[in-house]
């Protein structure tokens, strides 16, 4: 894929998300914020390619530590936004 | 063969990108929020499942990595406190730029002699993770009471950043010019060792209540990193995502700048008491009324509608329970009850929504300043619940005031104020507050939860 391409990507996909977030209600600040958080830890994929592929002992331990790390940014992010969300109530549909 | 594994692994991403943005957008709506946030951690699975693919010739690291990731993720998620959730917020954000900071050194040391693109987002991840990572660390330490919430002045800080940040940026002009070779690779640790420096020397003078801007920040800074990842790998996925998360946590930090009135420039380089606009600050004339618990109960017991207004005092004083329970026997006294939250009140953006969500505060309680503040005089009692500055009519009124033209709740519009607090002491910015000498103004002084429970027990006992 060259570069031209990528940064096209790139370019629309800061507009999209400047569109989907302009009219987020403040009382959601929160979970949007660590929503998008565990988003970021998209990196994943590539944590995954780098411990798959090490050329040696030190590239897979870099690889395998990105991973820890971004499994942790991921399932922790998830985890912890759904149980705010979770919180949120409105009058009708009570939970929980 | 080969060619439809790779359409399918392809076409996993693409679904996850879509996945990503649909949740995105259901994140803005509360009744879909969860469903959103669903939808968005299935993009997730999907994506890791089509990398697995993809990655790897030998799977053991792979697996180590992710079942202990997972683990640990999934331990800390369930036993966070909700109090805790700024910190937890700060830390998970900077474990995914330190992610993206080792994909990027990864790559450089398993291919040295990489394209110049290649090398150019190698670097770009590396910076930007390593300040994310760093940044988030100070900001975990500050909003966790590790480090001193006040903003810490360091003498020449814009220089030092400037020198660390000319310093990197050297270093990596140097590298993307240079094959590997062990100059190289001292250099690219010189890098990743000045790109942490800087997210130290970047945050530790910001103060506490400026956080709701840096974490705000350091998001988008993390989203960004695993965009440059994505430009390593070539990897759609992974810049479409981040910059979404860049872009969304950029506009976050707009909108928490224009809650305070300053220029991000002002918040990342002028500790605010510290700025030269300090000098002028006009003294408040009059005296404060203080009440007893009693008289604050009369006076509620006869509204017909109040709006409570919590700060981050409320947080410190783990009140909002009390709260929530005060706001339940006022609404059966017949008053109505609303929640007006500012934009900054807390350490990080939506906080003090959080905390009453929690405490099982109605999400229709919860109002957002712009919809109460043309509402205001027609309110009987607004209760300040460890607010100061967000509430500060000085930020109206006295044009010489550090905070003049911040945007505010004008609680003293309403015809009764009361204020619950600590001391008389000034808030963050400190800034005398002549809200608490107005005519209308009441003073409750004492520990925010005592004082709410001292209410309750008034009530009860009626």
């Amino acid at each position: 894929m060259s570069f031209g391409l990528l940064f096209f990507v790139f370019v629309l996909a800061i507009f999209l998300g400047v569109e989907l977030i302009s009219k987020v209600p403040s009382q959601l600040h929160t979970p949007l914020m660590s929503g998008t958080n565990a988003i970021s830890g998209i990196t994943i994929v590539g944590a995954l390619t780098a411990a798959g592929s090490g050329a040696d002992l030190l590239g897979s331990i870099l690889g395998t530590v990105a991973v820890i790390f971004a499994t942790i940014n991921v399932v922790g992010g998830y985890l912890v936004t759904n149980r705010m969300l979770a919180m949120f109530k409105r009058k009708s549909g009570e939970q929980k | 063969m080969m060619d439809t594994t790779q359409a399918l692994i392809d076409l996993g991403y693409i679904a996850a990108s879509i996945l990503f943005i649909i949740g995105i957008k259901m994140l803005g709506k509360q009744e879909r929020a969860r469903m959103g946030n669903l939808m968005s951690a299935l993009g997730m699975l999907i994506a890791v499942t089509a990398a697995m693919f993809e990655c790897c010739l030998d799977f053991t690291w792979v697996i180590t990595g992710l079942v202990i990731g997972s683990l640990i993720g999934l331990i800390a998620a369930r036993t966070v406190k909700m109090t805790s959730m700024p910190q937890m917020v700060a830390l998970l954000n900077g474990f995914g730029g330190i992610a993206s900071l080792l994909v990027g050194w990864e790559n450089f040391h398993s291919q040295p002699d990489s394209t110049l693109f290649a090398r150019v987002a190698v670097l770009l991840a590396v910076l930007i993770g390593g300040v994310a990572f760093s940044g988030s660390l100070v900001a975990y330490g500050k909003l966790a009471g590790k480090i001193s919430g006040k903003p810490i002045l360091i003498k020449q800080q814009a220089l030092i950043n400037v020198l660390l940040l000319v310093a990197a940026l050297i270093c990596s002009l140097f590298l993307v010019f240079t094959p590997g070779g062990i100059i190289a690779y001292v250099v690219f640790l010189l890098i990743v060792v000045l790109s942490l420096s800087l997210g130290v020397f970047s945050v530790t003078p910001i103060g506490g209540a400026d956080m709701p801007v840096v974490i705000a920040l350091l998001n988008s800074y993390s989203g960004l990193a695993a965009s440059a990842a994505g430009f390593i790998l070539l990897n759609n996925v992974l810049i479409v995502a981040g910059s979404l998360v860049g872009a969304s946590g950029l506009i976050l930090t707009g909108i928490m700048c224009k809650a305070m009135n300053r220029s991000l420039g002002n918040v990342l380089f002028s500790g605010f008491t510290a700025g030269p606009g300090k000098a002028v600050s006009t003294a408040v004339q009059g005296e404060p009324k203080p009440i007893s618990a009693e008289d604050a109960y009369y006076i509620l017991e006869a509204a017909g509608s109040v709006v409570i207004v919590p700060g981050y005092g409320m947080a410190v004083a783990q009140a909002q329970h009390a709260v929530r329970e005060l706001g339940e026997i006022l609404e059966n006294n017949g008053a109505e009850v609303r929640y007006a939250i500012h934009p900054v009140a807390g350490r990080m953006p939506g906080h003090m929504n959080v905390l009453l969500a929690e405490a099982n505060v109605l999400y229709e309680q919860l109002a957002e300043m712009d919809d109460v503040n043309p509402i205001m005089e027609t309110v009987d009692v607004c209760m300040v619940v460890g607010a100061n500055d967000v509430v500060n009519p000085a930020a109206r009124e006295i044009e010489s005031s550090p905070i003049y033209g911040m945007p505010i709740i004008d609680v003293d519009k309403a015809k009764t104020v009361l204020v619950l607090k600590r001391s008389m002491a000034a808030g963050f910015a400190g800034v005398d507050n002549p809200l608490f000498v107005k005519e209308n103004t009441r003073m409750l002084f004492g520990d925010a939860k005592a004082t709410v429970q001292q209410l309750v027990a008034q009530f009860k006992e009626s």
